[in-house]
């Protein structure tokens, strides 16, 4: 029976007006359809696609790698050719294989641990969940993933500068990092490329965590209040809160990091520094000012990478299962504990790092008490099975192994 | 499926748990004073955690052995009590776990890392650098000479930038790419980078310390055996970091003084 009351009316008016904001019109033309489109199910897969690129040229790294570790005098047949400079007759110089590791590092964390789980999945199936039409905004979702896609781009980029792709590790300590090309092969213009991509990346994800929130805030449907969200719906959007503010911490220290090295200025280079028998014309600055920004936003970064994981297996066990997830309320509560905690603990990637040490017990203890809740999300999962009558199908023992994991 | 699932979750955790149980790969020997509070940290850490993961791991493994579909129908259960065993487990156990670890192992960090260095400890001064570790000492006058970076040069071995001619106390100063230090005696050593981050790291007196440049930092320890250890750098520093290393020699007292005679005379 169709409901008629004025209430409803009001609100169908209220719906469709803010769905003919959203709504775009169909894409026409092959561009619109795949390249620049504005649907948010097309950039999630443009996203995957970016990862999987990604992840298909971090495992040839790592291969290399590998093969040097196992073979470290012999020749890699082809790399002769292919870096005449760092690989002279096929065998790894020291450089490169630093310079391989970062950049392993580097397009494993960024372009497939914080895409694919968060803006390649989450893109695709969150507006679904919610019951919307698309991203709150389209536009800026589209933005988002060219940018991170013309950060990869400048981010490979460094493979083919003369000197080669920086070897300062994915965590590009300074003043490594920041001195410049005296400090090593790499850390000229390959060092700048990858601080300019990394800057380009922050802001292609912050444009795509303020599309999360907009979108979880604004756009679910009737009766979905946020306590009937699904879990992967919450995750997403306890990750893009995450994400805002880490990404914000990340984005400024890598402009910092590119005046050091461009304008000449000292943020993360103190004075008295003798580097290729070079006196350096800087003063000032200080190296843990650049570890604090950094590893501010790398401990959320691995909750950004893991708490879409966390919301996605508690959202398919239970179909599996034949049951619901037990305590549900229990399991929000800690994620957002999780995501709280996950801001308090940055020091402890900087025990040894010569802060001060009192700062190292500071740091360790909600170090510690983070492990509460996630012991509490995992005992949850376990006791989930107790119970059920669970179909092992291949999405079942994915999420079953992800349990054994954690 | 289900339960080929569980067999291989318990063998996994058996296996890894003997692996660290038998302790195939350990640690080196300790050859510090306080680095027995370090062991000891780290066993106590490894055992609670250790315990935690085989019981739940084993209980992953029984659930799914026992609640896989049988097609018999049989009704699904919840979990008695419902989400709040789980949280009061994880508060009680974990947080006692946590209260008990940080307690011991405060006092383990403070003993290293926030107590004064022994007033009569042989101070060392150590510099790092690409690719090599330097020692001074400070000599006959016991006092250290003043550095200035602007005179370092390697090729002539004033590594340290050190100004014999116009500062007394630098012409005593003894240079060495190899750590000498007497056995059972306290030892201070300062730290400082000439040019990116490094860092110290002696495995078996348990300590580490990044080298930070701009700042001076204190590293105090005493070593208990006489023995020659290696000196690694673990801070990325640049190609040649992989590379980057000095020897420690542990030396009886009256070696030792005749090392730091024979290097006096050498300088």
């Amino acid at each position: 029976m169709r409901d008629t009351s004025a209430q409803s009316a009001a609100y169908r008016r209220e719906t469709s007006e803010k769905v003919a904001l959203l709504k775009h019109a169909p894409p026409e033309g092959f561009l619109r359809k795949y390249v620049f489109s504005l649907d948010h199910k097309v950039i999630g897969k443009q996203y995957l696609d970016l990862a999987l690129a990604a992840v298909v040229t971090g495992m040839v790294l790592s291969w290399l790698m590998r093969f040097h570790l196992a073979f470290p005098n012999a020749a890699v047949p082809g790399l002769g050719k292919l870096a005449p400079n760092a690989a002279a007759g096929g065998i790894m110089t020291p450089e490169l294989y630093l310079s391989l590791m970062t950049m392993h590092g580097t397009l494993m964390v960024f372009f497939v641990l914080t895409t694919a789980p968060f803006a390649g999945f989450g893109n695709f199936v969150l507006p679904i969940q919610v019951g919307a039409e698309d991203m709150a905004f389209p536009r800026f979702n589209m933005m988002s993933f060219w940018v991170t896609f013309l950060a990869f781009m400048v981010l490979i980029a460094a493979f083919f500068v003369p000197e080669g792709p920086p070897l300062s590790g994915w965590t590009a300590y300074a003043p490594l990092s920041a001195l410049g090309k005296d400090a090593g092969p790499g850390q000229g213009t390959g060092q700048t490329l990858w601080a300019v991509s990394i800057a380009l990346f922050c802001v292609g994800q912050l444009l795509g965590a303020l599309n999360f929130i907009a979108t979880t805030l604004d756009l679910r449907t009737k009766g979905m209040t946020l306590s009937r969200m699904p879990f992967s719906t919450w995750a997403w959007f306890i990750t893009s809160v995450i994400g805002l503010i880490a990404f914000s911490v990340l984005l400024p220290a890598c402009v910092l990091l590119l005046l050091d090295r461009l304008a000449g200025t000292s943020f993360f280079i103190p004075a008295g520094l003798v580097v290729s028998d070079k006196l350096q014309p800087h003063a000032g600055g200080s190296p843990l000012l650049w570890q604090h920004l950094f590893w501010f936003f790398g401990h959320p970064e691995v909750y950004i990478a893991i708490l879409p994981g966390f919301g996605i297996i508690s959202h398919i066990l239970p179909v599996f299962a034949r049951k619901p997830l037990l305590g549900p309320k229990v399991f929000l509560a800690c994620l957002i504990a999780i995501a709280f905690l996950s801001y308090t603990v940055w020091g402890h990637h900087m025990f040894l790092s010569g802060m001060n040490p009192l700062s190292a017990t500071l740091f360790s203890v909600p170090t510690l008490i983070i492990t509460i809740p996630a012991t509490i999300v995992t005992l949850l999962w376990i006791g989930t099975l107790y119970g059920a009558r669970l179909r092992f199908t291949t999405a079942a023992c994915s999420v079953l192994d992800s349990y054994r994991c954690s | 499926m289900g339960k080929l699932f569980a067999v291989i979750v318990a063998v996994i955790t058996v296996i890894s748990a003997t692996i660290f149980m038998t302790r195939i790969w350990w640690l080196p020997t300790d050859i510090s004073v306080l680095g027995v509070g370090i062991d000891r940290q780290m066993s106590e850490t490894m055992i609670s955690a250790g315990v935690l993961f085989v019981v739940s791991q084993l209980v992953l493994a029984l659930f799914v052995w026992q609640y896989g579909d049988r097609g018999d129908g049989r009704p699904i259960k919840i979990f008695p009590g419902g989400a709040a065993p789980m949280v009061l487990f994880a508060t009680i156990l974990v947080g006692a776990e946590i209260v008990v670890l940080s307690l011991v192992g405060t006092k383990v960090w403070a003993g290293i890392f926030l107590s004064a260095p022994d007033p009569k400890a042989l101070r060392i001064d150590v510099q790092a650098e690409q690719f090599a570790f330097y020692f001074r000492y400070p000599g006959r006058d016991g006092k250290f000479g003043t550095l200035h970076p602007d005179l370092i040069d390697d090729g002539n071995n004033n590594f340290f930038g050190l100004d014999p001619a116009n500062d007394t106390t630098a012409r005593d100063d003894i240079v060495s790419a190899s750590l000498a230090i007497p056995v059972n005696q306290p030892i201070l050593l300062t730290l400082h980078a000439k040019d990116v981050g490094h860092a110290f790291y002696v495995p078996e007196l348990r300590i580490q310390q990044d080298f930070v440049p701009g700042l001076v930092i204190p590293l105090h320890f005493t070593a208990t055996k006489v023995v020659k250890k290696e000196i690694v750098c673990t801070q990325l520093c640049g190609l040649g970091h992989y590379n980057m290393r000095a020897y420690m020699e542990v030396m009886p007292e009256n070696q030792f003084v005749q090392w730091m005679e024979d290097q006096a005379a050498q300088q």
